[in-house]
């Protein structure tokens, strides 16, 4: 972890303290804080930002109320940062597909990252990396984590309101199919024949994908007590293709332990 | 004053991604100036391979949350050349309005809390919003109407879902486009102060000698389209791209770092370049603030971005209005069907950090069997070494601290996107006592 300083500093610390750390990502799930665009200005008065790389040049010095992780975890180094995070941390909390299941960049876990490089780097002997991508719990103990590629921003600011009043976050455990409902979006997988991840996918989107007649791709991860093998196999009689499926299961969440045994599943059969 | 110095900051801030910089002096020479990106490379290139046509735009955003429409546009223009499908118009315009919508939300944030703290002498927007509440505030709702167009559009702001080869999953209901209207219209006039803000500041005289490389498009301000033009006279078929820009690794850094050939050389994209080499091409609100702003064009000092970003926001919220005021129905169709086939294709277009360059060859199973993707910030990334070492000496009266802020702020005209071109910066500047 980098050192902080806290020059400019003279507030006392008494507001909770929030730290936003990144690892290997897309900077999207931090960049949705900054996105709460109604509420950013209301929520730095309310806590102190205190570490916050992409937002702010100020760092204050560590120990923090609540950190905030984006990104996986690809290198020796930043193996270890975690470990000095986690230390640093009362409350740590993952944000995304990244941080809580290896994110797309996962997707090296089944290749050889050996070739990866070659093909893209002349000088191979220059890059460092591990040969997996993978999620903060896999590191360290994690208290919470906000699902999504990205997260929703909503989801932020409820988590970030729950912690400084001290209660639960609310956010949904139960399946897309349920907000598309509530949305009043018809199912594209029954009417439209279309493989769809709603039905084993956390909620919290919003159920974007089928109201713009699309299939869910499981951006927010596995739900709780799914059975992915089950709904392949209903699409797979309906005439899907087995090599569509294990691509459609192994993207932005392909690494979470339920998406990951289906696509393993379908490739050995 | 000992002879040699040597600066360094450990992590660079308000830059989206992690890297970090060091430069060593001797007296006024500088003697090594070192760019060091170790975000940790993500492989996007590699795991395309094998991969469905329908995924690209899906996959290629998550490589930046702050600009994935540009990775998107440039993804599905360069798939549908290798299959050979031409869009309608309607889907033409609604992509430019998808486009506009992340340049507004990317540069108002870049403008009003990442970069305007610079030249006002605050670490933050959020401090700056305690004195300049009205400007940070004039920032946020710019930057949300942005990401209320690409949600409209592209169903949520970071890493939209409703962009596909072919065209849109959905077309935009014509009353959801009409809701915006006027906050766009709003938008367009907060946008023209902010230009006459930022206009005002006060700007270190820095002209450098850059060459300055965009798309330009004869009859419209450069965002999917046109050909690749350079200050120095270039001007080719974005499929020609390959034969005059090389990548090139080096050994500081998880990013590829891009030359104009034949002599290697260095060059500037971004809104400074668009707005010198399309200065013509701007709407009519934006080519008025331009020419009032108080600068004259082309412009040869990077400092000036920040103005021409408002500029840009302006040219952004003039076009989407316009697109916006002329949708009166979804159009009949709003993706192109295709079967995907063996075939190569290329495409350039305009990411609001600057030229963003994308290849794919598809093989006989029509999975994409190739992907070349050339980011904004690695084209720029030689270019900002080479400012640095102009820039150091004049910084060099000034303690590690203050000469450190200078050497960010610099770094921060060019609104690097670590993330894009892989990632993290910070700042080491070395002084060493001999």
């Amino acid at each position: 972890m980098s050192k902080t300083s806290d020059h400019n500093s003279t507030e006392p610390a008494k507001k909770p303290t929030i730290a936003v750390f990144k690892f290997a990502s897309c900077d999207g799930c931090q960049l949705s804080l900054l996105d709460a665009e109604d509420e950013l200005l209301a929520i730095a008065h309310q806590v102190e930002i205190a570490y916050f790389l992409e937002a702010r040049t100020r760092t204050l010095a560590g120990p923090y109320d609540v950190g905030l992780v984006e990104g996986s975890i690809t290198t020796e180094h930043d193996a270890e940062r975690i470990r000095e995070i986690r230390r640093q941390c009362r409350f740590l909390v993952t944000i995304g597909a990244c941080a809580t299941s290896g994110g797309i960049q996962a997707l090296r876990n089944w290749a050889d990252v050996g070739e990866f490089i070659q093909q893209i780097y002349a000088t191979p002997q220059y890059i460092n990396t591990l040969a997996t991508s993978t999620a903060i719990a896999d590191h360290v103990p994690v208290d919470f984590e906000l699902r999504g590629c990205p997260i929703n921003k909503d989801q932020l600011v409820e988590l970030i309101t729950a912690l400084v009043i001290g209660r639960v976050p609310r956010v949904p455990n139960y399946s897309v199919c349920v907000e598309c409902k509530r949305r009043g979006t018809v199912c594209v997988a029954v009417a439209k024949g279309i493989s769809c991840l709603g039905p084993v996918t956390q909620a919290g989107c919003g159920a974007i994908c089928p109201a713009f007649n699309r299939e869910c791709f499981g951006c927010y991860g596995p739900q709780e007590l799914v059975n992915l093998k089950s709904l392949c196999a209903h699409y797979e009689e309906q005439g899907e293709s087995r090599d569509h499926l294990v691509r459609l299961v192994r993207n932005y969440n392909g690494y979470a332990a339920e998406f990951r045994a289906a696509s393993d599943a379908l490739e050995q059969q | 004053m000992s002879d040699k110095r040597q600066f360094e900051v450990k992590a660079l801030s308000r830059v989206e991604g992690e890297g970090r910089l060091y430069v060593r002096v001797a007296g006024n020479t500088v003697e090594h100036v070192e760019l060091n990106i170790y975000e940790p490379p993500r492989f996007f290139e590699s795991f395309l391979r094998g991969r469905e046509i329908r995924e690209v735009p899906d996959i290629t955003a998550r490589i930046c949350g702050i600009c994935p429409v540009a990775y998107q546009m440039t993804a599905c223009h360069a798939l549908e050349k290798a299959l050979g499908l031409t869009m309608p118009p309607e889907i033409r315009l609604l992509r430019r309005l998808l486009y506009c919508g992340e340049w507004i939300e990317s540069h108002a944030l870049h403008m009003h809390l990442l970069h305007a703290p610079d030249f006002l002498g605050y670490e933050s927007g959020i401090t700056m919003a305690a004195d300049h509440r009205e400007v940070v505030e004039r920032g946020l709702r710019l930057k949300k109407i942005g990401n209320d167009l690409l949600a409209v559009l592209g169903g949520r702001a970071i890493h939209p879902i409703n962009v596909t080869v072919g065209g849109f999953y959905r077309a935009p209901r014509h009353s959801e486009l009409k809701t915006l209207l006027p906050e766009l219209e709003w938008g367009l006039a907060a946008a023209v102060e902010t230009v006459r803000l930022v206009a005002g500041f006060d700007f270190p005289a820095f002209e450098q000698p850059y060459d300055f490389v965009s798309l330009h498009h004869e009859n419209e301000y450069p965002l999917n389209e046109g050909r690749i033009v350079s200050s120095s006279g270039l001007d080719i078929d974005v499929s020609e791209y390959e034969s005059h820009f090389e990548e090139r690794h080096l050994p500081q850094s998880t990013a590829l770092h891009s030359v104009m050939l034949p002599d290697a050389k260095h060059y500037l994209v971004g809104p400074l370049a668009r707005v010198n080499l399309c200065l013509e091409q701007l709407p009519p609100t934006a080519r008025r603030e331009a020419e009032t702003c108080g600068i004259a064009w082309p412009s040869q000092n990077n400092f000036h971005s920040i103005v021409a970003r408002g500029i840009e926001v302006v040219a952004a919220f003039e076009e989407a209005v316009q697109i916006v005021g002329q949708y009166h129905a979804e159009p009949a169709v709003s993706r192109i069907e295709f079967t995907s086939h063996a075939g190569e294709g290329c495409h350039a277009t305009e990411a609001p950090r600057g030229l963003i360059y994308h290849r794919y060859r598809i093989g006989d199973d029509g999975l994409i069997a190739e992907a070349k993707i050339v980011p904004p910030t690695s084209q720029n990334q030689g270019q900002i070494e080479d400012d640095l070492r102009q820039f150091v000496p004049s910084v060099l009266q000034y303690d590690d601290t203050e000469a450190t802020r200078r050497c960010e702020h610099l770094i921060r005209n060019y609104d690097p996107c670590i993330s894009c071109a892989t990632h993290f910066l910070t700042l080491t500047i070395d002084r060493q006592g001999e």
